[in-house]
């Protein structure tokens, strides 16, 4: 057994982990040191393909497939350096002020929050895609929204030098993401940070303990050699701050002997149920070329979902649209000439759904969709279907409805067309990201696992620090708020260190 | 774990109702096919690989109490129609089974270089340089 010893180790480097990372760097300068564990490899550019299956494998958990218990849905979560950073679409936006309200965690304000969110937004080149840089995808949703009377935003993203590949999501081939694999863990290095990748944590010991274990590079796979020799370790740290994702740093907290002090680990997971919807127009549009994601249009509120724009790769395209044979291969030939909106509903947090782990410590999600949830995904797939045939589209194809393509003769009938008596958990691929809950805040062990500061209750020496901290759904993409958490964390943590 | 020949001629007949244009592959592209949907199941736990051993097996000879024959020799059409039952099944564990298998074989076929040139997929990680 390998021992070692840090003053602070992290737990994960996405937005959370990436963020602690660079935030806590100058301890270096001052003699003290700094580890991140990252579970996945540290991918050389030249290994981002833009391939779907190799960068699926490369980069998710499962390669995408992660099944929650009832295999019903599947749960997409990066595992590598960078975390999710590196497949989200770089979209970033400010938590809402009504859901920071809404989660009335002691100490925590929106105008904090927004602050500290403008902060990463700048240090990442967070902004707006100029005109010329909008894909016929993306600019079909503004018509057909605005003949459809819906109010679009565009989305603020964070890339530099973006080439227009389209294959955010398989990680960008041109390093253009800004993600913390660019941006903060580099940083972080550079200013001592020591990262180690293909580092599993197994568990944290109520003596500050981390149990570790180095993987082995397997033959022909992509990624860096791990920078610590393949075996088990000890880990020793005055403190820890787990970063490993709401389900990560769930699963985490649930192996180790700590877990049974807090009833409330592993409750609260909510995540945005999503489907993705297509629409054929009678010509070829440019979709698979372009930046994906830059419009949106926000419903959360008052009818649960959010739409937005979106362009996938073949084999994903393929899972989303309902049925097979030849009319699901007659979809699939119309590829060029497909648009795409992605309905996302805004679950709220529930005691059913929760994160446990199984006798192998394997995470293991429970998640049913809510009534509530369900409707939000009917009302969303109402809503894109009315984007669709505003932009000209021909026939839209939805799973909400039987059969699953609508021609545009019908488009006056939407209403009885797409409605929930076609929802049947199993046949439709619902897939979600923006993964949250697990670790919630709250004020004390018996409502949440952490305090408004990441500490979990009792532990000042363990912090959480990413969206597992989120006592309920946010309703928008996460990054910039997991980021502006994770950096609140940090600035208490080094406040706190001194008497840890 | 593999899919066991046994099984290959079954998963084979699946594949080629859920994507008709299948059948047009040449034999290196089943190959392709076979390595992926075995390379993805084997990353599942031992369960799961035998729970989709056996759901292909009783693709293959549940319609033999119908239709007298097993999935393999049925016609196109009877098979398109077993399949959809699969899929409208009332009973969750029919309807997951039939998901899980449809998407290892779209997995197997939408991921190749020719199947995704066919549909007219042009991604590039070049970009604008090489549309515009």
């Amino acid at each position: 057994m390998n021992e070692k010893s840090y003053d602070v180790v992290i737990v994960g480097s996405g937005a959370g982990g990436g963020t602690v990372a660079q935030a806590l760097a100058p301890l270096v300068a001052s003699g003290q040191s700094v580890l991140v564990l990252e579970q996945g490899a540290r991918l050389g550019d030249a290994e981002f393909t833009g391939r779907e299956l190799e960068m699926a494998n490369r980069l998710y958990r499962d390669g995408g497939g992660f099944l929650t218990a009832d295999g019903t849905m599947t749960l997409a979560f990066a595992e590598t350096y960078g975390g999710s950073t590196v497949v989200y679409t770089g979209t970033s936006l400010v938590a809402p002020e009504r859901v920071i309200k809404h989660w009335a965690v002691p100490e925590l304000s929106h105008p904090e929050i927004a602050h500290r969110s403008r902060k990463f937004a700048d240090a990442n080149n967070v902004h707006l895609l100029p005109p010329e840089e909008i894909n016929d995808n993306n600019r079909l949703f503004v018509e057909g929204a605005g003949r459809a009377g819906y109010d679009v935003e565009q989305f603020p993203v964070n890339v530099k030098g973006c080439r227009g590949s389209s294959l955010c999501n398989l990680g960008c081939p041109n390093q253009a993401k800004q993600g913390t694999n660019r941006v903060q863990l580099p940083d972080a290095e550079r200013h001592g940070v020591e990262v180690v990748t293909r580092a599993e944590v197994r568990r944290i010991l109520p003596d500050r303990v981390l149990e570790v274990r180095v993987h082995q590079k397997k033959e022909g796979t992509a990624g860096a050699d791990s920078e610590w020799a393949p075996g088990e370790y000890r880990v020793r740290a005055r403190a820890v701050v787990n970063a490993g994702g709401a389900i990560g740093s769930t699963a985490l907290l649930l192996r180790s002997p700590i877990a049974p002090w807090f009833p409330r680990l592993g409750a609260g997971f909510t995540c945005h149920p999503a489907l993705i919807l297509v629409g054929e127009h009678g010509h070829p549009i440019t979709n698979d070329v372009g930046h994906p994601k830059s419009y949106f249009v926000d419903r959360a509120e008052t009818l649960g979902f959010v739409l937005e724009t979106c362009m996938y790769f073949p084999f994903v395209t393929a899972k989303a649209l309902t049925g097979f044979g030849p009319p699901h291969g007659a979809a699939m030939r119309a590829f060029p000439r497909l648009q795409m909106i992605l309905v996302l509903a805004c679950d709220r947090a529930s005691d059913g759904n929760r994160i446990r782990v199984d006798k192998q410590g394997v995470p293991v999600v429970h998640y049913a969709l809510a009534p509530r949830t369900v409707a939000g995904l009917v009302n969303g797939a109402q809503a894109a279907a009315r984007i669709f045939f505003g932009a000209g589209a021909e026939r839209v194809h939805t799973p909400f409805a039987e059969p699953p393509s609508i021609e545009r003769a019908e488009a006056d009938r939407l209403e009885t067309r797409i409605t929930g008596a076609h929802w049947k958990p199993g046949k439709v691929a619902v897939s979600a990201a923006h993964l949250m809950g697990g670790c919630g805040m709250g004020r004390t062990a018996r409502d949440s696992v952490t305090d408004g500061w990441g500490r979990v209750h009792g532990l000042p020496w363990l912090r959480v620090a990413d969206a597992s901290l989120f006592p309920d759904s946010l309703e928008i993409n996460p990054y910039l708020t997991i980021m502006a958490l994770a950096d609140r964390v940090a600035e208490q943590l080094t406040t706190d260190l001194g008497s840890l | 774990m593999a899919i066991p020949e046994s099984l290959r001629h079954a998963l084979h007949a699946v594949t080629e109702t859920v994507i008709p244009t299948a059948s047009g592959l040449e034999p290196d592209g089943w190959v392709a096919l076979d390595r992926i949907v075995s390379n993805a199941v084997a990353a599942r736990p031992p369960r799961m690989q035998r729970q989709l051993a056996l759901f292909i097996r009783a693709i293959e000879w549940l319609p033999v109490l119908r239709y007298g024959r097993p999935f393999s020799k049925l016609t196109p059409a009877r098979r398109r129609r077993f399949l959809e039952s699969l899929q409208d099944s009332p009973v969750l564990l029919i309807r997951r089974g039939f998901w899980g298998l449809r998407t290892l074989i779209l997995m197997g076929y939408y991921t190749q270089g020719r199947a995704i040139a066919a549909i007219g997929y042009r991604a590039d990680p070049r970009g604008w340089s090489v549309r515009r």
